[in-house]
């Protein structure tokens, strides 16, 4: 399985959960056990045919999967250059990706005898999935999120309640995404026998970096499949925003080795990459560790974690997934950033143009796209990963583009 | 040569007792307090320091330990003055053995060779730190050990017999047990638990095994250094620190300062007689 070929971008990572420098298990001696645990479970499970076969089930009864790759008409006339498809993951059940990587690892958890199961949240869409997989298969669920978030993603809360998860808001640091995840590694560290940790992105000790990849892989192999349905070719170009990565890794990664497709991953840029208030790990910070894997992080000279900006909840996080950082590295995928008010016209842009309201999250992709789409022919072909929807951040959105003027 | 470490527990085996250690974070709120609180352990009779480095996601700690962070990032300490302290510290104290403890990434950004060399040079004997399992190795803690510091390694309650033998390699100095599956400053466990955990590692290695996590009192202290070979102490010893930062006793900082290292030692006197009583 792990057979070195050098003509692949799919190698990775090796048997230490390296990507390049980049992925490893930094983590406290109490929780390495239990991660090796869980890689060893991870294991058998993947090359097991009725683990895959329960996935499925899942994906196509419960999910609704496979989503949609919807040819965006009015986005295309709008743009003026290659046709765009969204890959339209916010039709999931619970509404984002978040629910491919949960279940995955809520059947592992199902197979490891695990009935407790914790998680963070930043926009509150896992925390949200997380929920929902454990009402499912009767789990207790236990959910930490930023005491920021909590309020700028009331929703969420309300729903994850109702599914009956307990919500820890957390108040350390700046309350939000990276504290929420200090949070639940702390917790983990504390109930590590009883537990099972649902991370929520690609990032994280190995092997949860490739776990995460792995189930969020389905989005890009329908994708594969659909566009040559739909256009009997490849696509040239990918879109997708990025918080921690895993929407992004899911719709690249069956792609990485065709490289005639140019991949595009967005970042937060908040405020703008000069003023320091953002959220963009790649374009702006250096590797480190944190989190149980060395990646590109914000931090100052001292190696002291800096806060992370960005009016999208799900992508306020000072790291990123360490396949992203060893990806940009090599110079595989181009990583790029668009701002808190290009995402929010991008986010109006859609709703009107496509009837979709797009989750905060990916209107960074669509707000990327005029940059992209820009410069490409008119035969050729986009797609970008629509992994969520806005309803959650309408309280969130609405106040700002009235003070815009834009309402 | 036997290093400080190596010296400090023959002496206290000599004297038929259990080693005291005691955790204070590296800036906390300052490093003159650091300097005084150093110079206060000493002199209250502990058998070895664990100087905190400290990090703004210091994900093993509970409130106590990461406020004390906090309160030291916030006063400017880096890890530079860090080691500024303990080369100071070196000067005052040739014998009194001391450990840096804390997490992998504020070292990577340092530079992992520059900073072992430059804590041989300011006379640390040890590390501990938090996020770096056997596993990854082969980056800080082999190169450290080569350099003539000691790799002091946590075992938990979750570090299962098999697994001794891979944590145990590169061991030095001691070992710290871990005595609860949790965040420091939180929960202690109980006589029984430890009396078991100690028999299991003591199979495995001839190192001293000290314990910590949840030792608060002297009587906890010395139970606790009478069923292994030490007992460290350290959320106990921070909150004194909080305390005096957040209730000064005078309005002028210097006598404040003296207040809490006052406070800071009479403490560990305590745990100190408790230990050789
Ligand atoms: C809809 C949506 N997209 C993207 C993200 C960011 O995460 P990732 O980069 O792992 O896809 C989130 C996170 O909450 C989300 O809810």
């Amino acid at each position: 399985m792990s057979k070195t070929n050098v003509n692949t971008f799919r190698n990775q990572p090796n048997e230490a959960g390296r990507f390049g420098i980049h992925g490893g298990r930094f983590v406290a001696e109490t929780l390495m056990p239990l991660i090796l645990n869980v890689e060893k479970a991870y294991k058998k499970a993947s090359a097991d045919k009725s683990f895959q076969r329960e996935m499925y089930y899942y994906q196509k009864h419960y999910i609704g999967r496979p989503s949609p790759l919807y040819f965006a008409e009015r986005m295309t006339a709008h743009f003026g250059g290659a046709k765009l498809y969204l890959k339209r993951d916010e039709l999931n059940h619970t509404g984002a990706h978040k629910i491919n990587n949960v279940l995955g690892q809520a059947l592992l958890a199902k197979r490891m005898g695990k009935t407790k199961i914790i998680a963070e949240t930043g926009a509150g869409q896992h925390g949200v999935a997380t929920a929902t997989a454990c009402a499912l298969f009767n789990m207790e669920c236990e959910v930490f999120m930023g005491a920021e978030d909590v309020e700028r993603q009331k929703p969420n809360v309300d729903r994850m309640r109702l599914l009956g998860a307990k919500i820890h808001p957390v108040t350390s640091g700046t309350g939000t995404l990276k504290d929420a995840m200090n949070e639940a590694l702390r917790y983990w560290v504390t109930n590590a026998e009883t537990h099972f940790y649902i991370i929520g992105t690609a990032a994280g000790p190995h092997p949860y970096p490739q776990m995460v990849r792995d189930f969020q892989s389905v989005i890009g192999t329908e994708a594969r499949e659909q566009i040559f349905e739909a256009e009997g070719r490849l696509p040239d170009a990918l879109v997708a925003c990025i918080g921690g990565g895993s929407n992004a890794i899911g719709l690249f990664y069956p792609f990485l080795d065709d490289t005639d497709v140019a991949i595009y991953g967005v970042e937060a840029a908040g405020k703008g990459l000069g003023s320091g208030l953002h959220a963009a790990s790649l374009t702006g910070g250096t590797p480190g560790i944190l989190h149980g894997n060395r990646t590109y992080l914000l931090q100052n000279d001292d190696g002291q974690i800096t806060d992370a900006h960005s009016i999208s909840a799900g992508l306020d996080y000072p790291g990123i997934g360490p396949e992203h950082s060893w990806l940009h590295d090599i110079g595989r995928v181009n990583y790029v950033s668009a701002t808190d008010e290009e995402a929010l016209v991008a986010f109006q842009l859609c709703a009107r143009l496509e009837g979709i309201i797009p989750a905060l999250e990916p209107s960074h992709a669509l707000a990327y796209l005029s940059t992209v789409i820009g410069d490409m022919d008119s035969d050729d072909i986009v797609i970008l990963n629509m992994c969520g929807r806005g309803d959650k951040d309408l309280g969130a959105v609405l106040p700002v583009l009235e003070k815009l003027g834009r309402m | 040569m036997a290093g400080r470490i190596d010296t400090a527990f023959a002496k206290a085996k000599a004297e038929n007792r259990g080693s005291l250690g005691v955790f204070i974070t590296a800036g906390d709120p300052d490093a003159a307090t650091t300097e005084a609180l150093l110079d206060g352990l000493v002199d209250a009779g502990v058998d070895f320091i664990e100087l905190g480095m400290p990090f703004s996601d210091p994900m093993a700690d509970g409130p106590a330990i990461q406020a004390a962070s906090l309160r030291s990032l916030k006063g400017g300490m880096t890890l530079t003055a860090t080691l500024e302290i303990a080369r100071n510290f070196r000067q005052r104290h040739p014998d009194m053995p001391l450990v840096l403890m804390g997490y992998y990434n504020p070292i990577y950004i340092y530079g992992n060779d520059r900073f072992i060399a430059d804590a041989v040079a300011a006379g640390v004997d040890g590390l501990i730190i938090v996020d770096l399992p056997p596993e990854e190795d082969s980056e800080l803690c082999i190169p450290a050990r080569d350099a003539g510091l000691n790799v002091v390694r946590l075992i938990t309650p979750t570090s299962h017999d098999q697994r001794l033998p891979a944590i145990l390699a590169q061991a030095s100095g001691f070992v710290y047990y871990v005595s609860v599956t949790g965040i420091t400053g939180m929960a202690s466990a109980a006589a029984t638990s430890i009396a078991d955990a100690y028999q299991r590692i003591r199979k495995q290695t001839d190192l001293p095994i000290v314990t910590g996590f949840g030792i608060r009192t002297p009587e906890q202290a010395a139970e606790t250094a009478r069923l292994s070979d030490g007992a460290v102490v350290g959320s106990a010893v921070v909150d004194i620190i909080a305390d005096g930062v957040a209730n000064p006793s005078s309005p002028d900082a210097a006598e404040n300062r003296a207040a809490i290292v006052r406070k800071v030692a009479a403490f560990v006197g305590e745990l100190s007689a408790a230990i050789r009583a």
